[in-house]
């Protein structure tokens, strides 16, 4: 149960601003997830410098990561530990997987990094320097845990694959099946969290050749349950909800951006939201803006 | 003509607001005007005196809850059940609504100009609702009383498991819920009809709509209903 | 009879008892679900597997009357401004005007003010009967929000914002047409005589992040004065309870599965939820890892009889339990004087729960004003208030025995079970031995 707040720039000279939004906006649905929190960015130069191969990981200190990647360079930021170097993504986590053996990768890719951690989700952002982060996309999310442990491994979003990134505000029913489902195909899992369930199998699909409206639709009809959904790739920002529609989401689009959160004083941050067309996403329905 | 106060949500809480307005009407104080609610939750909720607010901006959850007397105006648009359980007065949204617009008021009058989200007067004990625009799916679900008008469509499963609520819909009605069945529009109808358009200052013809209610089938547990339930 | 049976061969299925045939008969006979009020039938683990270790010589015992042992709960102290004070710490559950008679009603309040503790509305709104005639009184918000008026809100000492009960968690409210006369109807606005069937989930909030926000609208309209507590069936209880608590719940009430109903389908009261004995310590360890067990209270019902039972809850981490079967009984629900009219009704005294019905001999399950008018108010919040009396002396005597100034000074290491399973169930170890079957701290 949750806050969702996301961010999508059509205007370039909005991306200086990205970061600064992104925290202004998460602050806004701290008391719908006050134990933790997490963002994705999309295009920050420090976090994500063009042509590096990134990885995002828990489980390990700068220090430790530093030590066992002396090609890479290594970022700080609360709980996450952000590194990147100069070769294929899969080289990089490869080498992670031997070198740093306990690190659980939370998010990898090119030009996109997650970061993760519990607490106060306004102390969070500090510590991860959001307002400092530039890009093009964002994505935060705060947590009130339902079923699962209150960990860093348990905040969204739960990024799967290159680029890919997801976060559900509700609870699946049938999450323990479909998790079974994907085990026995061979799919590895990180934590015991439903919502993660979901980002395993809308990864699954696209790593099966669906496009992301096309996983979002398979999403919708093999699980039960109550969820708005965000999902993000390198050049796409999609939201779902489920045919019932009970948790909250609101969409506002303007020339300069596309936006959603969980509730409207999220959106009242943004520059020119006086302007924006503001609508709530109808259930079953798969929104995808296009980069 | 009685002095306006205003409340500027930028620098004061929602709870001092409420308070404030808690406080039995004076004559210098039943008119107010609040300013950057920016969507925050519970504006206005629970009055029971005759004043006037006009909120100037988008609210969150809950605004006007449980309205008893009241005139209450959001000059932008609400969230989350708006006017939830409102018993009298009169309720005003100038842009659109979320869900559960109207949840299980008892009376008044609450009218959103432009379109409602799902589950528009759900559980309805007898308010009137008239909805400018659209409404989404699951409106006036279990609907006790009241009438709900929409001018524009309706989405799935209008008037699901519904009682005595009156329904009326100018647009398309994408489906209808289990027991919800069109009726004849018949002169008393037509009345009642342009009344609540009147009262919600809409210029709308009565005879562009169409008139729906309860089968009445689901009144009683019964074997061949048990599809339904 | 039976005992003949076996004498001559028969042998009863326990599989196919008769209890179960005569199940199958009337649905193939009716096509229907069978709805019944009452609460969970079947056996159970429960109080009666625990025992107290009384003081002896490593203890000392406290005296009866003369030495101190104190019962007084405060409900509501973390964000109210006017917490409930109650003498004792045992509460009437919410039972809705509807379900019973507004005799029974003013009953159940004469009979908690004379013991000074609360009663509770339910799934049809507020009596004038039972708020004149109740001190405390606490008003149920639910998804049906029948009768739900702002004033009386403003009226009612507490909010009880219901997610479920014991007897049907994940289910709604039902009222069958038998009961829905011109006076329930025009509370409920509903037609007179429906079946009437309330909604599984709130109208306007689903799921602990929105019901943050209800809540805050509830203390909004209620200047924050009034304790909020929040009601859930007993299963994912570890879970819920931590998410009421974040939610911002002033007191937490946990239903097991043993608690009553008016009127559920059968399948629901017997197959869903767990016993009381499982629920107390799942939420009491929900309270003590957020730091608020004490600071949010938390109300226990399910089952609850006798003094042992009060005190037992308690000395598990209750604050405080409610009744609802129980304190029918004390009205004179099922007692042997109505058995000739049990048995017209095709059952008997001990066994009755067709609540949903109508048709109560004893005047308390029923809208008939000729059945009604047979429960005097007076006499039976007498006999109420008798045996809260009585349960409260059980208790305080179990608590001296242990050697506690306190119902609340009662704690888990006062108990030990006598089974396995309600070894496993309450977390207290084995009698005679050290033993707590199951993995420490495991919740489902």
């Amino acid at each position: 149960m949750c806050g969702i707040v996301g961010l999508h720039l059509r205007e370039p000279s909005l991306e200086p601003r990205l970061g600064e939004l992104l925290t202004a906006m998460l602050g806004q649905v701290v008391e719908r997830g006050p134990d933790s929190a997490g963002v994705a960015v999309y295009g920050d130069p420090r976090l994500s410098p063009p042509g590096r191969a990134v990885v995002s990981l828990l489980g390990v200190t700068p220090h430790q990561a530093a030590t066992a990647l002396p090609d890479a360079v290594v970022v700080a930021a609360d709980a996450t530990t952000v590194v990147h170097a100069q070769s294929p993504v899969a080289e990089l986590l490869a080498t992670i997987a031997t070198a740093l053996p306990r690190a659980t990768v939370i998010g990898s890719g090119e030009g996109f990094a997650v970061l993760k951690g519990t607490g106060n989700p306004v102390q969070l952002a500090k510590e991860f320097g959001l307002a400092g982060v530039t890009g093009y996309q964002g994505v935060g999310h705060t947590r009130m845990a339902t079923e699962s442990a209150v960990t860093p491994e348990g905040a969204h979003p739960f990024s799967v694959g290159p680029g890919q990134c997801l976060v559900h505000n509700g609870s699946f029913a049938n999450h323990a099946t479909i998790r079974r489902e994907l085990r026995a195909q061979g799919v590895q899992f990180d934590s015991e969290n439903d919502s993660e369930v979901g980002a395993r199998f809308v990864a699954h699909h696209l790593d099966r050749g669906a496009d992301l409206e096309k996983a979002l639709r398979l999403l919708c009809e093999r699980f039960d349950g109550f969820y708005t959904l965000l999902v993000s790739t390198a050049d796409s920002f999609a939201v779902v909800r489920d045919a019932i529609a009970c948790k909250p989401a609101l969409v506002a689009e303007t020339d300069a951006w596309v936006a959603m959160a969980s509730e409207y004083r999220a959106l009242d941050v943004l520059p020119g939201i006086e302007n924006a067309r503001i609508f709530e996403p109808e259930p079953e329905e798969v929104y995808v803006w296009q980069r | 003509m009685a002095a306006l106060t205003e409340v500027d949500l930028g620098a004061s809480s929602v709870r001092d607001l409420n308070q404030a307005l808690h406080a039995p009407a004076t004559e210098s104080a039943a008119s107010w005007r609040v300013l950057n609610p920016r969507g925050a939750h519970s504006v206005a909720c629970g009055l029971k005196d005759e004043v006037t607010v006009d909120v100037e901006g988008h609210v969150g959850y809950y605004c006007a809850g449980m309205n008893q007397r009241a005139t209450v105006t959001v000059h932008g648009n609400a969230g989350v059940g708006v006017a939830e359980n409102m018993m009298s007065g009169a309720v005003r949204v100038r842009g659109d609504a979320s869900q559960s617009a109207g949840a299980t008021a008892h009376g008044g009058l609450l009218v959103i100009e432009g379109n409602a989200a799902a589950r528009c007067g759900i559980s309805m004990k007898g308010v009137d609702i008239v909805v400018g625009g659209n409404v989404g799916h699951m409106s006036a679900f279990m609907g006790q009383a009241g009438r709900l008008v929409v001018c524009g469509d309706a989405g799935d499963a209008l008037g699901d498991s519904l009682y005595e609520a009156r329904l009326y819909v100018k647009g398309k009605v994408k489906s209808l819920g289990a027991d919800c069945v069109e009726k004849e529009m018949r002169d008393e109808h037509r009345v009642e009809l342009a009344e609540l358009l009147k009262a919600a200052e809409f210029d709308q013809d009565p005879a562009d709509f169409r008139r729906y209610g309860s089968a009445r089938r689901l009144y009683h547990f019964k074997v061949d209903n048990s599809t339904a339930y | 009879m039976d005992m003949d049976f076996a004498s001559r061969g028969l042998r009863e299925s326990a599989t196919f008892d008769r209890a179960t045939i005569h199940a199958i008969q009337r649905a193939a006979a009716t096509g229907v679900y069978d709805i019944r009020g009452w609460g969970a039938k079947r056996p159970l683990p429960h109080f009666d597997d625990l025992l107290f270790l009384g003081a002896s010589m490593s203890r000392y015992p406290l005296e009866g009357y003369r030495e101190r042992c104190d019962t007084d709960v405060v409900l509501g102290t973390r964000n109210a401004k006017y917490p409930l004070h109650l003498d004792i710490p045992v509460t009437i559950a919410g039972m809705s005007f509807g379900a019973l008679s507004a005799n029974a009603k003013e009953a159940l309040g004469r009979g908690a003010s004379a013991a000074g503790t609360s009663t509770t509305t339910g799934d049809g709104g507020m009596t004038p009967e039972e708020r004149g005639q109740s001190k405390h009184l606490v008003y149920q918000y639910l998804p049906s929000r029948y009768g739900m008026n702002p004033d009386d809100l403003r009226k009612a000492d507490a909010i009880e914002v219901v997610l479920g009960q014991g007897a049907k968690p994940g289910g709604g409210g039902m009222l069958l047409g038998q009961k829905i006369t011109d006076r329930v109807a025009g509370m409920r606005t509903l037609p007179v005589g429906v079946d009437q069937r309330s909604a599984c989930r709130h109208p306007d909030w689903t799921g602990p992040d929105d019901l943050t926000i209800k809540i805050g609208e509830l203390r909004e309209i209620t200047d924050w004065e009034k304790p909020i507590y929040v009601k859930v069936g007993a299963t994912r209880t570890y879970y819920d309870v931590k998410l009421a608590v974040q939610a911002g719940a002033d007191v937490v009430v946990v239903d097991g599965m043993q608690g009553g109903t008016a009127a559920t389908q059968e399948v629901f009261i017997e197959h869903v939820g767990i016993p009381t004995l499982a629920a107390i310590p799942q939420a009491v360890q929900a309270l003590r890892e957020l730091g608020v067990h004490r600071e949010v209270q938390l109300i226990v019902s399910g089952g609850i009889r006798t003094g042992a039972d009060v005190a037992k809850a308690i000395a598990l981490g209750a604050d405080a339990v409610a009744i609802g079967t129980a304190a029918l009984i004390a009205l004179g629900d099922n007692h042997p004087r109505h058995d000739a009219e049990y048995r017209q009704l095709g059952s008997a005294a001990g066994y009755f729960d067709d609540f949903q019905d109508g048709r109560d001999p004893a005047g308390i399950s029923t809208q008939d004003e000729e059945l009604a008018a047979r429960l005097d108010p007076v006499e039976g919040g007498r006999r109420l208030a008798n045996y809260l009396r009585v349960l409260t002396m059980e208790a305080q005597t179990l608590a001296r025995a242990c050697g506690k100034a306190h119902l609340h000074h009662l704690e888990p290491e006062d108990l030990v079970a006598l089974t396995i399973e309600s070894a496993a169930m309450a977390r207290v170890p084995l009698a005679g031995t050290d033993w707590i079957p199951g993995t420490p701290g495991a919740v489902r």
